[in-house]
């Protein structure tokens, strides 16, 4: 139990996914201008990270370990990513369909989101099993969360500043990302 | 300049449509292992390797391949590249493979990879393909070395790991090579370039919406939200 907190505290905010691992940053730009796409945004993330990670390591273990065939992690990882965000996709289309309303645009976007990955691989990295894979996922995607969250709403309250020119648009954005991940280092203590 | 000449794809993969700076693709490794020059070396010159293989191999196949199932294909072509090189990276060169770390295997979610397959190599022949591949690879490693160098001088005072300002006494302003300094420095890079309307500006691109994924798909070239988005 100690052990799944220290992952969940460590993946969400002191190794921020964002903030200081760098994955998932065209989500983190691109979908971050208003705070309503960007909790869309982490909502579908959160799904399609927990689910994937929890699967893939479903795959490693009971598939790729037995058949010696750990070297193809890269290429099985990223086909069952892709799998997933389609079947999610179809599966939400027709089961839940306000769910879909909300969460759909942002579903394509994410198979190519590096963070999926990234934890996928990070998992399989750190010999994680598949409970500790599932929390690692969630935690990972619930940081990811947390950042785009907060600095969507630096934006919107940004956004009638008067900012020199060189600087308007996405300077600026690196800016305030900048700062927030000095910020985020104030969580490096705690684990 | 003639079209499609192997020259014209070198100049425009360097120069007019620089990955990084001008089309804003690639961001995690560009801000990740950009903390010294030698790690931005390394990992563009694997990028050029992995781009010109699958750009090579993608044009081949381009008639061969349905349209309707190319972006998977796309995919397990790229990936299989990425395990070849992770392989030969593992065996010849172990350091670099420790230095890079995840960041090697996540070269198959590169935005530039699958960008160029789908927007030219299974559009263009074989050799125009390979030159467009080596010409993209070199611009993006051209430009994450000018980040790691600028990071690692001044957030170490060293140069491709020659001590440069050590002997007079500089202190080394660390937070440059950690996490911050990278989203500062390409900052102040993305603002110059923005103050002498260059790249993105200059081809029409509005500066004031990153043309990265999500919002700005339409030109970011991933195929993964090409008419997609529902915007």
């Amino acid at each position: 139990m100690k052990e799944l907190l220290i992952i969940a505290i460590g993946s969400s905010v002191v190794n921020n996914v964002v903030l200081s691992q760098f994955l998932g940053l065209c989500p983190f730009f691109g979908v971050s201008k208003k705070i309503e796409t960007a909790s869309g945004m982490s909502a579908a993330v959160i799904f399609v990270i927990t689910l994937s990670s929890f699967v893939a390591s479903l795959i490693y273990k009971f598939i790729l370990i037995p058949v010696n065939a750990t070297y193809l992690q890269t290429i099985v990882f990223i086909l069952v990513i892709a799998a997933l965000v389609q079947f999610v996709e179809m599966f939400l289309k027709k089961a839940m369909p306000p769910l879909y309303q909300s969460l759909g645009v942002y579903l394509p976007l994410i198979t190519t989101n590096c963070a999926v990955l990234g934890v996928a691989l990070t998992n399989v990295q750190k010999d994680y099993g598949i409970l500790s894979s599932t929390i690692n996922g969630l935690a990972t995607a619930l940081g990811f969360g947390i950042s785009i969250i907060i600095l969507a709403g630096l934006r919107e309250k940004m956004e009638t500043n008067d900012i020199p020119k060189a600087f308007q648009g996405f300077p600026h954005v690196l800016l305030t990302a900048c700062l927030m991940a000095i910020a985020f280092f104030g969580f490096s203590g705690m684990i | 300049m003639q079209k499609n000449t192997p020259a014209e794809r070198l100049y425009n993969g360097i120069i007019a449509e620089n990955p990084t700076f001008s089309l804003m693709l690639g961001m995690c490794p560009t801000l990740a292992v950009t903390t010294s020059g030698i790690n931005g070396i390394g990992m563009g010159l694997t990028t050029t390797v992995i781009l010109t293989a699958s750009n090579m191999l993608i044009s081949m196949l381009r008639k061969v391949i349905p349209d309707k199932v190319r972006v998977p294909a796309f995919i397990v072509i790229v990936a299989s590249f990425v395990t070849i090189v992770q392989f030969l990276l593992q065996g010849f060169i172990p350091s670099l493979n420790a230095a890079l770390g995840i960041y090697i295997p996540l070269i198959v979610v590169n935005c530039i990879i699958l960008g160029r397959a789908e927007s030219y190599a299974s559009k263009n022949k074989v050799v125009a393909s390979i030159f467009d591949g080596i010409g993209m690879g070199l611009g993006f490693t051209l430009s994450i070395t000018i980040l790691g160098l600028i990071r690692e001088f001044i957030g170490a005072g060293t140069l491709f790991n020659v001590d440069i300002l050590g002997g007079i006494g500089y202190e080394p302003v660390s937070i440059f090579i950690l996490a911050p300094g990278a989203f500062l420095v390409l900052a102040f890079l993305a603002a110059l370039q923005n103050k002498f309307k260059v790249g993105a500006a200059k081809r029409g691109i509005d500066p004031s919406n990153p043309t990265t994924c999500g919002e700005g798909c339409a030109s970011c070239g991933n195929i993964m939200c090409k008419g997609r988005s529902g915007k």
